[in-house]
């Protein structure tokens, strides 16, 4: 069963993808902060990563960077899903190397689990 | 001009108060500009009393110089305080609002557990209301951009005509279910150029929009051959010949109260236009001139269309004059509306 790890503090949205994906077929790890997510994504390997921005103790991008300059977790690909719109943010973390940047008001729920899947296939 | 009126309005002091200081000002000048003519006159053996009388005078105009400059800065200080909590608010009902629409996404799913026709038509109104409610938070945080100077555009060079073309595509099924026949005029050989394609599409998208919400019972304008620029700009569209014609309704033709909607795509020397024709409600004469206020909302609008934040003719006229075109319109109240917008080629 492939893993995708979630690192994002809304709660509300963690119990949504946990339910969602657990449907899909995947195993979610999830993690509240950036500094758990880093631990995590080291430990677990996960297969997939979706990360906020926004996040307490350690922003999104320096997750992102820290995430793309380890070895272990170099290769794992990385979906940003966030509220922050702005083209700084956006071209920052595409150039730090993740996949996908989504911005959540733009997106349904089926959107972002066809993201996912197409991310997980590459 | 109530200049009291003015100053309670920005809520400043009389003597923080631009309009008021401006008229002391002016009265200063001419006051002292008269006087010291008389006493130049009266004096002219004794030039130290003049000198001493011009210099006073200079320094109480500069005083209040001074303050016309502090009480601008302080209401330019407000508008961008103004802007960034918009923005700040705007990310923070963002966030939940997310949360909303996804947890109601996926109980609509059946993914969780069975929902009955009922429930799903009850979950569906919870969606379409967080739509809304995400679509003004995106309009508003446009807005604060706009205010503060920091919406960024990023240019890449595209074709203008497949923009409008999936833009109809996917405003097919509202334009279906508002029973409207949309017709898509096209010249030939339409290049190609170079603009911020998300930001345009945005600006298309409001206008079309507006063309299907704001739709009557009113037959088609007549061709009228030139159309005279409401707002600004010297480009005076005209119909033109060897334009290939796709009829993109599905619905059928000839129902007299049918809505109707003609998108031409042209060019006009060194720009591409976009004209959107409708045989809606039209603009009331006296509302035209405020049309592109933020907020604003013809009246006859709200009567029959209570949605609506009065921000999409705004945030579109910010879009094309920031691309380097113009927008203008002509309408009549009960007979329809054409918007025109243009982008320069090179």
């Amino acid at each position: 069963m492939k893993k995708i790890l979630f690192i994002e503090d809304e709660s509300a949205l963690q119990k949504t993808f946990g339910d969602v994906l657990t449907k899909e077929g995947f195993k979610m790890i999830s993690a509240i902060d950036g500094e758990v997510g880093l631990r995590l994504a080291s430990s677990e390997k996960p297969d997939l990563i979706i990360l906020d921005l926004v996040l307490p103790k350690l922003h999104g991008l320096e997750v992102l960077k820290g995430l793309k300059g380890n070895d272990e977790t170099r290769n794992i690909p990385v979906i940003i899903l966030t509220n922050m719109g702005d083209m700084e943010n956006i071209e920052k973390a595409l150039e730090l190397g993740a996949t996908t940047y989504m911005i959540k008001a733009d997106y349904t729920l089926e959107d972002v689990v066809t993201k996912i899947k197409n991310a997980m296939a590459a | 001009m109530n200049i009291a009126k003015q100053c309670r309005k920005y809520n400043l002091d009389l003597w923080q108060c631009p309009q008021f200081l401006f008229l002391v000002l002016g009265i200063v000048i001419i006051v002292s500009s008269i006087t010291i003519y008389f006493i130049g006159i009266h004096y002219s053996q004794d030039p130290e009393i003049v000198a001493f009388i011009v210099l006073m005078i200079s320094g109480f105009l500069i005083i209040i110089s001074y303050s016309i400059i502090k009480s601008f800065e302080k209401l330019a200080e407000v508008a961008r305080m103004k802007s960034e909590f918009v923005g700040i608010v705007s990310h923070q009902i963002g966030a939940p609002l997310s949360n909303l629409k996804w947890a109601v996404d996926l109980l609509i799913s059946g993914k969780i557990d069975q929902v009955s026709e009922k429930q799903t038509a009850y979950l569906q109104i919870l969606r379409e209301n967080s739509r809304r409610m995400e679509d003004m938070i995106s309009d508003l945080l446009i807005v604060s951009k706009i205010e503060t100077d920091n919406l960024p555009f990023k240019v890449e060079k595209a074709s203008f005509v497949e923009l409008v073309r999936s833009l109809i595509s996917r405003s097919q099924p509202l334009i279906n279910a508002s029973n409207i026949e949309i017709k898509l005029e096209v010249e030939d050989d339409l290049p190609e150029i170079v603009f911020d394609f998300q930001k345009v599409e945005q600006a298309a998208d409001n206008i079309l929009n507006n063309a299907i919400r704001y739709i009557g019972e009113a037959d088609m304008p007549k061709e009228t051959g030139n159309i005279v620029p409401k707002e600004t700009g010297n480009i005076v569209p005209k119909e033109t010949g060897n334009i290939g014609e796709t009829n993109v309704s599905s619905e059928a033709d000839n129902i007299k109260s049918k809505g109707k909607i003609k998108v031409i795509l042209r060019r006009e020397a060194n720009f591409l236009c976009l004209e959107v024709k409708d045989n809606g409600i039209g603009i009331p004469e006296d509302d035209q001139k405020y049309i592109f206020q933020k907020f604003f909302r013809a009246s006859n609008a709200s009567k029959i269309q209570a949605q609506g934040s009065g921000l999409g003719l705004y945030i579109a006229k910010s879009i094309i004059e920031k691309s380097g075109g113009k927008i203008y319109f002509v309408s009549k109240e009960d007979q329809g509306s054409t918007f025109v917008f243009t982008l320069p080629v090179e």
